[in-house]
């Protein structure tokens, strides 16, 4: 027993050594967890709470309501519709490949949408979510809802997305909102602009007036779980919905004019209030449904639109360039007007061609127009005239006319995509030509040809300050603008231009208006045959025919007329107007593409046009207005 | 070598001084720390009992019962049963890998009827009661020498080897730690142990080789955590800021966020302590690694108390596994050690690991109601 004791005391204090060996090792192991709570809950707690915050709340910016357009009278161009888009956030990434696999199968996605998808999950911050797709139908955000279980991080989202009740009609004028690129960002930080959902102007008003449309961003602070729901809101700071537009389109003018323009194949149609600059109308056809691009336009529908020879996402009234022709010869009768060089008497004869040097450079009229003064040369549009008067003025001062009267620059519309179309001079020549100006370019440009060229909008432009009696008026798409509804109302009517007066001489004027009175009001007028037939409507106008391709003599003994020619080639037809012709209010420009002759043509249309504006009379009457904001 | 009852062996205890014998601080203890269970469970279901904190509570009063049983049951038992017990975990643990293999992937439950067994578990308590027997019948001299050390590292090595096929590596791990614990107070020579760490090393191409692909990248992960924060690494990522953005007094009862909102994994199992101390903070977790201190200390004790060396080595092998176990998780959990997969005793959700520690723990307090047995030194 003693043996068995002595036995066991040994092994127990082997035993004991060892287990206080071990305990120790214990208490170090211990020792250096709680060390290793220290290092994470003291020394670097700061760090890890902000990241546990990070983590947990994310800030959402509420996208603004973008400001409404209307024409003026009152009618939306463009409205916000309720939108259901599929949205989808991952925490960096996480999952992406399950998620964007399971919304194909519910989708039907696509690759290249798959792709984006990816993409856009992997870079998105802080569970930032994406938009996957919009305008969802009610069948697809029931599918979703039904597999939501097996879609973390995906939800329906009401959005707004744009809608333009009036399609084609004001496509270029209202234009449209897409995605936000990275050339929209440059000089504008506003964190809104960030969003996935978010829409900026890419065309017409949309972009002109992009940063009153678009309103201010709200945000909410929201806490997020692992998978980017939305657990709960924090906090809430409401945004500002964007300013409404009120336009100084009159929508029944504007569709009036298209349906007038429609009957050919391609052009533009200008009208302006000649004292405020208002634009009523400005058409240019064929044009393009900009609800496609609210969607999102698909590959083969750009496609479409970009190679259609009538080119129908371009606006032809502000950027659509053509030689003005004899709407032009305004322009040079007043140049030499004002330069004295000759007077409203001054009568020059026309033998059917002028000739300089060796070159014969002809009127239209084969016989010549005999002897003719100012007013009478453009009421009967002859050509030998204005070379005449041209050479005398000179390319400088008929170049300094047309500037003064618009030509050459931009205007102050502020569209995007307005072309300044070209004015020529001497120093353009000698830079872009590189030749010295001539005899020959002086005379081409008393005619509005050669390398002069013009928008339906500088055309509607002159015609205006002709008609105003020499004020500088600008054209103008906006009547109002104001956040809240009930104060968009139109400014009161105006009788006096307040643009700033070109200086010219009333009677210099008087004389060009009364030249372009008798073009249609006289029986030796160009256009007589399109007078007005009630006498409160009469108007002034001038008709034009821009060459496109040049036919020559032996051309013209083959028997090739204009209206053999292929389309492409046939002349532009140009008519400019205003009205009424003793106390004018409306200028109006048109221009049919190859429509071949300015007075068979753009013609009546222009007449029509301008006796519609003038029998509804939009600048003086906002009765209309009052009627549809009341509603 | 006599054996049978001696002449001055103490009177026979009856029941009621054995039921004084039982450990019952060492009990509320216990019940302290599976009550800091109950709390963090609850507060990983977001404050609601359901599904894991009232489970828990339930689980853990019948594991008490089977705690107090097993504790009643001489260790006499214990020492005739070492054998079986161990023979039908091996069994059982070959019959999981067998059909793992068969069910193609990890497999680490056998379901018999009702009842779904994990065999490592079992095997885990019956490496320590195999081994605490076996050093139970060897003289001291005899422990201290090669040859004798070679039959109980083929015990922990067949266990170990079929744990890691599973594949467990936790609990391989923890049977090999807990095992060579035993190994070195039963007496192996100080030399063995650093042949074998050197063999280890040696060995370790070898079981790199061996290695899943997913716990290759786990290693990888701990040893580099922003390796991949996005992959592996971002469990440990989030357990780190959650702890960490707990500071010294927590963000208090029901407020963590990381683990509320799902930024933690496996809050309710592995990553419990993360979820507690995110919400309680260092005060919280000394709390609680004071209270497994207080465990250790008192199976030390038990162990050091105990007349026979069958008792002792069982003490203290269940005393080392409760602290393996704590201390790897614990240090897993906050980025000391690779993701293991380690649940911490009493706190985390889920039945075998529960019982298990608790039955462990019936042996721990039932030597301490029989040491003054005597026990036969059977060969």
């Amino acid at each position: 027993m003693k043996h068995f004791r002595k036995g066991d005391g040994e092994r127990s204090g082997l035993f004991t050594r060892r287990a206080l060996l071990l305990g120790g090792a214990q208490a170090v192991l211990l020792t250096a967890l709680a060390g290793r709570l220290y290092q994470l809950q003291v020394v670097e707690t700061d760090r890890f709470s902000s990241l546990a915050e990070e983590n947990r709340v994310s800030m959402r910016l509420l996208p603004p309501s973008r400001g409404l357009i209307f024409d003026r009278g009152g009618v939306p161009l463009a409205v916000n519709r309720n939108n259901f888009r599929a949205m989808a956030a991952s925490d960096r990434g996480r999952g992406a490949d399950v998620l964007v696999e399971r919304l194909d199968q519910i989708l039907n996605l696509g690759d290249t949408e798959k792709v984006r998808l990816l993409r856009e999950l992997r870079r998105s911050r802080n569970a930032q979510p994406i938009v996957v797709r919009e305008n969802l139908g009610w069948e697809e955000v029931a599918r979703l809802e039904f597999n939501a279980p097996d879609l973390p991080g995906v939800f329906i989202d009401l959005g707004q997305s744009r809608d333009y009740p009036e399609g084609d009609l004001m496509s270029h004028i209202v234009g449209y909102t897409g995605r936000v690129a990275d050339e929209d960002l440059a000089g504008r930080d506003d964190p809104v602009l960030q969003l996935a959902t978010m829409r900026f102007g890419k065309k017409g008003v949309e972009r002109s007036l992009e940063d009153d449309l678009r309103g201010r961003a709200g945000a909410v602070q929201v806490e997020v779980n692992a998978v980017g729901r939305v657990v709960r809101e924090l906090d809430r700071t409401e945004g500002q919905p964007g300013a409404n537009a009120l336009l100084t389109i009159d929508l029944d003018i504007q569709r009036f004019a298209a349906e007038k323009i429609k009957e050919h194949q391609s052009g533009s149609v200008v009208v302006l209030d000649v004292i405020t600059g208002d634009v009523i109308a400005m058409v240019s056809t064929p044009g393009f449904d900009p609800s496609t691009f609210a969607r999102g336009i698909t590959q083969a529908e750009w496609r479409d639109l970009l190679d259609d020879p009538q080119r129908p996402l371009h606006n032809k009234a502000i950027a659509g360039v053509y030689p003005p022709g004899s709407t032009y010869k305004m322009v040079t009768a007043l140049a030499a007007l004002e330069a004295k060089v000759i007077d409203p008497w001054t009568r020059l004869p026309c033998l059917g061609f002028l000739e300089l040097g060796k070159i014969k450079f002809h009127c239209w009229l084969k016989g010549g127009h005999g002897s003719t003064n100012v007013s009478e040369a453009i009421a009967m549009s002859c050509d030998c005239y204005f070379y005449e008067v041209a050479r005398r003025a000179g390319v400088d001062r008929v170049s300094d006319m047309a500037q003064r009267l618009g030509f050459g620059k931009l205007s102050e519309l502020g569209l995007p995509g307005e072309s300044a179309a070209n004015q020529p001079t001497r120093t353009w020549k000698q830079e872009k030509i590189g030749k010295a100006w001539q005899h020959g370019d002086t005379f081409n440009l008393g005619i509005g040809q050669g390398y002069m060229t013009a928008t339906p909008l500088q055309l509607a432009i002159m015609t205006a300050r002709l008609a105003n009696g020499g004020y500088e008026v600008q054209p103008n798409l906006l009547l109002a603008k104001a956040t809240p509804r009930e104060e968009l109302v139109p400014p009161a009517p105006r009788t006096r231009p307040t643009a700033p007066s070109l200086r010219l001489n009333p009677q210099h004027l008087a004389v060009i208006r009364q030249g372009m009175s008798d073009v249609v009001n006289t029986s030796h007028g160009t256009a007589n045959a399109l007078r007005a037939k009630q006498p409160e409507f009469t108007y002034a106008g001038k008709t034009g025919t821009a060459q496109v391709k040049r036919i020559t003599e032996r051309e013209r003994e083959m028997g090739i007329t204009q209206a053999s020619l292929p389309w492409h080639l046939r002349h532009h037809a140009l008519f400019v107007c205003y009205g009424p012709v003793d106390n004018p209010r409306y200028a109006c420009a048109v221009i049919v593409e190859h429509g071949q002759a300015g007075g068979a043509t753009a013609g009546p249309i222009g007449r029509d046009v301008l006796i519609e504006t003038m029998k509804r009379d939009p600048s003086r009457r906002t009765d209309r207005f009052r009627k549809m904001a009341s509603r | 070598m006599g054996s049978g009852p001696s002449l001055d062996a103490p009177a026979p205890v009856g029941f009621a001084e054995k039921i004084w014998r039982i450990n019952w601080g060492l009990v509320l203890v216990l019940t302290a720390i599976a009550g800091v269970g109950v709390l963090a469970l609850y507060s990983a279901a977001g404050g609601r009992f359901e599904p894991w904190a009232a489970r828990h509570a339930v689980r853990y009063g019948s594991a008490l019962m089977l705690m107090l049983v097993v504790a009643l049951v001489h260790p006499k038992v214990w020492l005739a049963l070492a054998w079986p017990i161990y023979i039908v975990s091996v069994l059982l643990l070959v019959a999981v890998d067998v059909i793992g293999k068969i069910g193609m992937g990890a497999q680490r439950w056998l379901v018999l009827g009702p009842i779904q067994i994990q065999p490592s578990e079992i095997a885990k308590v019956a490496v320590i009661l195999v081994i605490a027997r076996y050093y139970h019948g060897l003289r001291r001299e005899q422990a201290g020498q090669f040859l004798y050390t070679l039959p109980p590292l083929a015990m922990i090595l067949v266990v170990v080897g079929l744990v890691m096929v599973q594949p467990d590596l936790g609990t391989a791990m923890m049977v090999l730690m807990g095992g060579g614990a035993l190994l070195f107070v039963a007496g192996v020579r100080i030399w063995m142990f650093l042949a074998a760490g050197v063999g280890a090393v040696a060995c370790l191409p070898i079981a790199w080789s061996l290695m899943h692909d997913y716990q290759k990248r786990r290693v990888l992960t701990f040893l580099d955590p922003d390796r991949d924060p996005l992959g592996a690494g971002y469990h440990i990522t989030q357990s780190k800021i959650a702890t960490g953005s707990g500071g010294m007094f927590g963000k208090g009862f029901l407020k963590g966020t990381q683990s509320s909102l799902n930024f933690l994994p496996e809050k309710q199992t592995d990553f419990i302590f993360t979820t507690f101390v995110e919400e309680w903070g260092m005060a919280g977790a000394l709390v609680l690694l004071g209270l497994f201190a207080l465990v250790v200390v008192w199976g030390f004790s038990i162990a050091f108390r105990s007349q026979h060396h069958f008792g002792r080595l069982l003490a203290l092998g269940v005393t080392a596994m409760l602290f393996l176990y704590m201390f790897i998780n614990t240090a897993m959990v906050m980025g000391m050690l690779p993701v293991v997969g380690v649940p911490l005793p009493l706190v985390s959700n889920g039945g075998t690991a529960l019982l298990s520690v608790m039955f462990a723990c019936g042996l721990l307090i039932g030597v301490n109601v029989y040491r003054d047995a005597q026990l036969p030194r059977t060969r």
